[in-house]
């Protein structure tokens, strides 16, 4: 698998997750996913971005493009040091929350993508990874 | 500072949201909507998502809040205009914005908003009477 492109993103505000958004919109589109793909890479991103910002006390996020003999993806990786996730299972459940969202921002995120992976140790951070293929 | 306008047209306040809204603007949004609905005694909100190319769950949570708040102070609130990409991923993200109603175009959702100001209106009427039988 190669990387044809990375750029690395800081979440520190709620103006972040805007532009994260948007570039997210932008990369997508380039990879001619179609209306309904790009909307849900944005929405997922929006999710985890959010999550880095009120839980991680805020990060960065890597987009990459990837290649992958003939299929291409676009990986985001969010990344908090944060105080960690103690118990993983549970923050993905729906309707679980430390916040006061929804609970449906990790589950939900899972959703709309191909792949999701979580890394997360409690006292160091939390590191969220997805990706969706063209 | 930032704001999304709110215009008034008879008993309905109406909000079209144009911009890709950060979280604090939509905050602003639910404050300044309860606010204008004291100040005007609206009796409908009617919001345009129409522009909006994104609805994950914090934007989903402040349109319930404000559907929500809107009733307790006595007006209805009516979404209208999502894009259908919108509602696909809306829906599998696991959100079916509950205790807001919708209609496919503002068109649509005045005519809805007007219908059930009038039924709302007709009914003290119909209990007063009731109640002198």
């Amino acid at each position: 698998m190669q990387v044809l492109r990375t750029e690395v993103m800081p979440i520190r505000s709620s103006q972040d997750l805007v532009v994260v958004r948007q570039a997210v919109r932008t990369w997508s589109a380039e990879l001619k996913f179609s209306l309904v793909e790009q909307t849900k890479m944005v929405t997922a991103a929006s999710e985890l971005a959010r999550n880095t910002l009120d839980y991680g006390k805020g990060g960065q996020v890597t987009l990459q493009v990837l290649q992958d003999g003939l299929r291409k993806g676009l990986r985001l990786s969010f990344e908090d040091q944060g105080p960690g996730i103690p118990d993983i299972e549970l923050a993905l459940r729906d309707g679980y929350t430390t916040g006061g969202g929804m609970g449906l921002g990790l589950g939900g995120a899972k959703r709309l993508v191909n792949e999701f992976d979580i890394v997360s140790k409690v006292g160091e951070g939390t590191r969220v990874t997805v990706t969706r293929w063209k | 500072m930032e704001r999304i306008p709110i215009l008034r047209m008879g008993k309905v306040l109406l909000v079209t949201i144009q911009v890709d809204m950060h979280d604090q603007l939509a905050v602003t949004l639910q404050d300044d909507l309860t606010a204008r609905i004291v100040e005007t005694g609206a009796r409908g909100v009617l919001i345009d998502i129409s522009s909006l190319e994104v609805v994950d769950s914090f934007i989903g949570r402040i349109l319930g809040n404000i559907a929500t708040m809107a009733r307790v102070l006595d007006a209805q609130t009516v979404v209208v205009g999502m894009q259908p990409a919108v509602a696909i991923t809306l829906v599998e993200l696991g959100m079916s914005l509950p205790g807001v109603r919708t209609a496919l175009n503002v068109e649509k959702g005045m005519a809805l908003l007007q219908a059930s100001i009038k039924a709302d209106e007709a009914e003290p009427e119909v209990l007063d009477a009731s109640l002198e039988d």
